[in-house]
């Protein structure tokens, strides 16, 4: 007998119980739509992280003030007594000392009020250096960024973010006019390419970013004019970023003459913040994966249960078969084609399910559902796999039955 | 040299049920030559069927040995019994035992779709086979809407639809009127002169008279007068 009609007569047999196979075929389905949702749902947040890693600066190491003894670098007391300088920046941008360190940008924040005309906004005010730009990887929308010489002049210059000036300036282009902030007068000079909201920092498009000797004068107050809240330090690619740290931590111990245990400031990568991020939704994947698998477990002994009864009310069909000239091996085949037919159009309509559902999901779930095309390939790989294994035992029984003991049965 | 095709010797089967033993065949001895037309009598659980479900590879006996054109047959694996049924034997079942979701000429074509025939000359030869029974006009009707007499004859052309060398029928006409007796009759009447075996079981004087031989059953025991052996 050919594979077609071995093919064929399993089709024929599937059909005649229609509903049992329909029914048989839902579990599989089942459980292959809620694997590769809940893999293709973890698998949209990871990506929304990349994103999120590719939108900060890859490259990028955040030092700041205080210490912790947490190895996930989650800040200490920012912000109670800031131990970190100017000097500091100025220090760690020596090539000799620090070959792998591209650009560092010293921060210093302020939450201020800022007035335009009559408008009023509470935004974050950044004293920064031209660096800050290449470091935070931030295009201008408009006009121009900071430059060597509005440090060197101390000059009362601002850029502002999107968000800001939406709040501030309703539409209208604000290159060339004037905000206040804490009393002094800030002529607007550029405009920052809005990069979204992200969930794991603050709004990155509503601040406002000053020359950091103009931020020391008018901005600070008058005790913490040296000191800075943040340095930004972008290693030359993302494969030094190792060394970068190790450069800007033996040289701030050094300068602050402590010993690791003592350190007051904190080094950590953005990355370890989101990789911190992606290792909670990966444990989040494999466990609704783990429960999504287990029903897939169910759907696969619902195939061997249906393909047991089916063996067990098709004695008599066997044994004719067999007397007719069924080899064991053609009888095995057609109850293996009959179990891995259910699993593999279980698996495709799971499939089309979980097509289905990664379009709809995103609306309700505010998460994008990624389903690559290796995960669909598997699914049907694996819904294969199950019918085959599901029916090897209820074939073998099939296979093995005596003819005349088959056709006795009643 | 032209030994016989059907070769018993000292064949038993017993059927044990808890401390009931049943010898269906207690030791029988018998030959059957190649082209030759047997009947089998005997009264009701002498164990006709058996015998012949012996003969036609399709149960085993407890002892003693069977040997098919010279082959024991006790040595031949799972996968040949199937061909030699399939190829060589043409059964026909007392209780017709038709597949009931499959119309009639999808039934008749069985053996040869385990022959390796392909649709089309599948289709063709059941069509041929059932036209010989006289149910040319029925060959999509369903087992369940045919007469009793109507499914014994789609039995009857399921064996005949591989043209095998070797036909065993157990009562093959026991459902028919004297007009579908004769008919099938006639069949085997042709195809044992174009050489067939045929060994058929019944209840009928009339049939058997139609044979050239007939072997007489009793108990489990053949008549060694009628047995044929050597
Ligand atoms: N599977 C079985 N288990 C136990 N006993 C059996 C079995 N099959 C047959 N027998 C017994 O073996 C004996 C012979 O049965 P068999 O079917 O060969 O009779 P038969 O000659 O064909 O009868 P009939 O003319 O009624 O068809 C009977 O007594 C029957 O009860
Ligand atoms: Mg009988």
């Amino acid at each position: 007998m050919t594979t077609l009609e071995t093919f064929r007569s399993a089709l024929q047999a599937l059909h005649s119980h229609r509903l049992r196979s329909a029914l048989t075929m839902l579990g599989i389905l089942i459980g292959i739509a809620a694997v590769i949702l809940t893999v293709g749902l973890g698998q949209g947040a990871q990506a929304q992280v990349q994103a999120q890693i590719s939108k900060l600066g890859s490259n990028l190491l955040v030092v700041t003030p205080g210490s912790t003894t947490s190895s996930t670098g989650v800040r200490g007391g920012r912000g109670t007594s800031s131990t970190l300088t100017n000097a500091d920046a100025q220090a760690l941008t020596a090539v000799s000392v620090a070959p792998d360190i591209r650009a560092v940008a010293a921060t210093a924040t302020s939450n201020q009020s800022v007035t335009a005309g009559s408008t009023n906004w509470t935004t974050t005010v950044v004293g920064t250096t031209p660096s800050w730009a290449q470091v935070r990887s931030r295009d201008l929308s408009a006009g121009r960024f900071l430059t060597a010489d509005d440090i060197a002049q101390g000059r009362a210059v601002a850029v502002l973010g999107t968000e800001t000036v939406t709040q501030l300036f309703n539409g209208r282009s604000p290159v060339g006019q004037s905000v206040s902030i804490n009393g002094s007068t800030f002529t607007v000079v550029g405009v920052l390419t809005a990069i979204g909201s992200t969930s794991t920092t603050a709004n990155e498009d509503d601040q406002v970013i000053v020359p950091q000797t103009a931020f020391a004068t008018r901005v600070a107050a008058s005790s913490a004019r040296a000191a800075v809240s943040t340095i930004y330090i972008e290693a030359t690619s993302q494969g030094t970023l190792t060394a970068a740290y190790q450069e800007a931590k033996s040289l701030l111990l050094t300068r602050h003459g402590v010993t690791t245990t003592a350190a007051d400031f904190t080094i950590s990568s953005q990355q370890s913040l989101l990789q911190t991020a992606t290792a909670t939704d990966r444990t989040l994947t494999i466990l609704l994966g783990g429960v999504a698998g287990i029903s897939l477990l169910v759907g696969a002994l619902g195939i061997a249960n249906m393909m047991l009864v089916s063996v067990a009310e098709r004695v008599r069909e066997i044994g004719l078969r067999k007397a007719l000239g069924a080899t064991p091996s053609a009888v095995r085949r057609q109850f293996l084609f009959e179990a891995s037919s259910l699993g593999v159009s279980g698996g495709v309509c799971g499939l089309v399910l979980a097509g289905t559902g990664a379009v709809v999901l995103p609306h309700f779930l505010s998460q994008p559902v990624t389903i690559s095309a290796t995960a669909a390939a598997a699914a049907v790989g694996v819904s294969l796999l199950i019918g085959v294994v599901a029916g090897v035992y209820p074939a073998s029984r099939a296979a093995r039955l005596a003819p005349i003991d088959a056709l006795r049965n009643d | 040299m032209s030994g016989p095709v059907l070769s018993l010797r000292d064949v038993r089967k017993t059927y044990v049920m808890g401390d009931l033993r049943v010898d269906a065949l207690a030791g029988v001895s018998m030959d059957v030559y190649e082209g030759e037309y047997v009947a089998v009598m005997g009264p009701s659980g002498s164990g006709k069927s058996t015998l012949m479900h012996i003969l036609g590879c399709l149960d085993v006996p407890t002892s003693g040995t069977y040997e098919l054109a010279g082959t024991d047959v006790s040595r031949m694996t799972e996968a040949e019994l199937a061909e030699v049924r399939n190829r060589r034997i043409g059964f026909v079942f007392q209780g017709f035992n038709l597949l009931p979701t499959l119309n009639a000429w999808r039934n008749v074509e069985l053996p040869l779709l385990y022959a390796g025939v392909s649709r089309d000359a599948r289709r063709r030869r059941a069509a041929e086979a059932l036209e010989r029974v006289g149910l040319a006009d029925r060959l999509d009707h369903r087992p369940g809407e045919l007469s009793g007499g109507q499914q014994q004859r789609v039995a009857v052309a399921r064996a005949l639809v591989t043209d095998p060398s070797l036909i065993l029928a157990d009562e093959p006409t026991g459902n028919l009127d004297s007009r579908a007796t004769a008919d099938v009759l006639g069949l085997f009447e042709e195809l044992s002169s174009a050489g067939r075996t045929i060994m058929l079981i019944t209840h009928e004087p009339d049939v058997a008279a139609a044979s050239a031989r007939t072997v007489r059953i009793r108990d489990g025991l053949v008549d060694l007068a009628t047995a044929g052996a050597a």
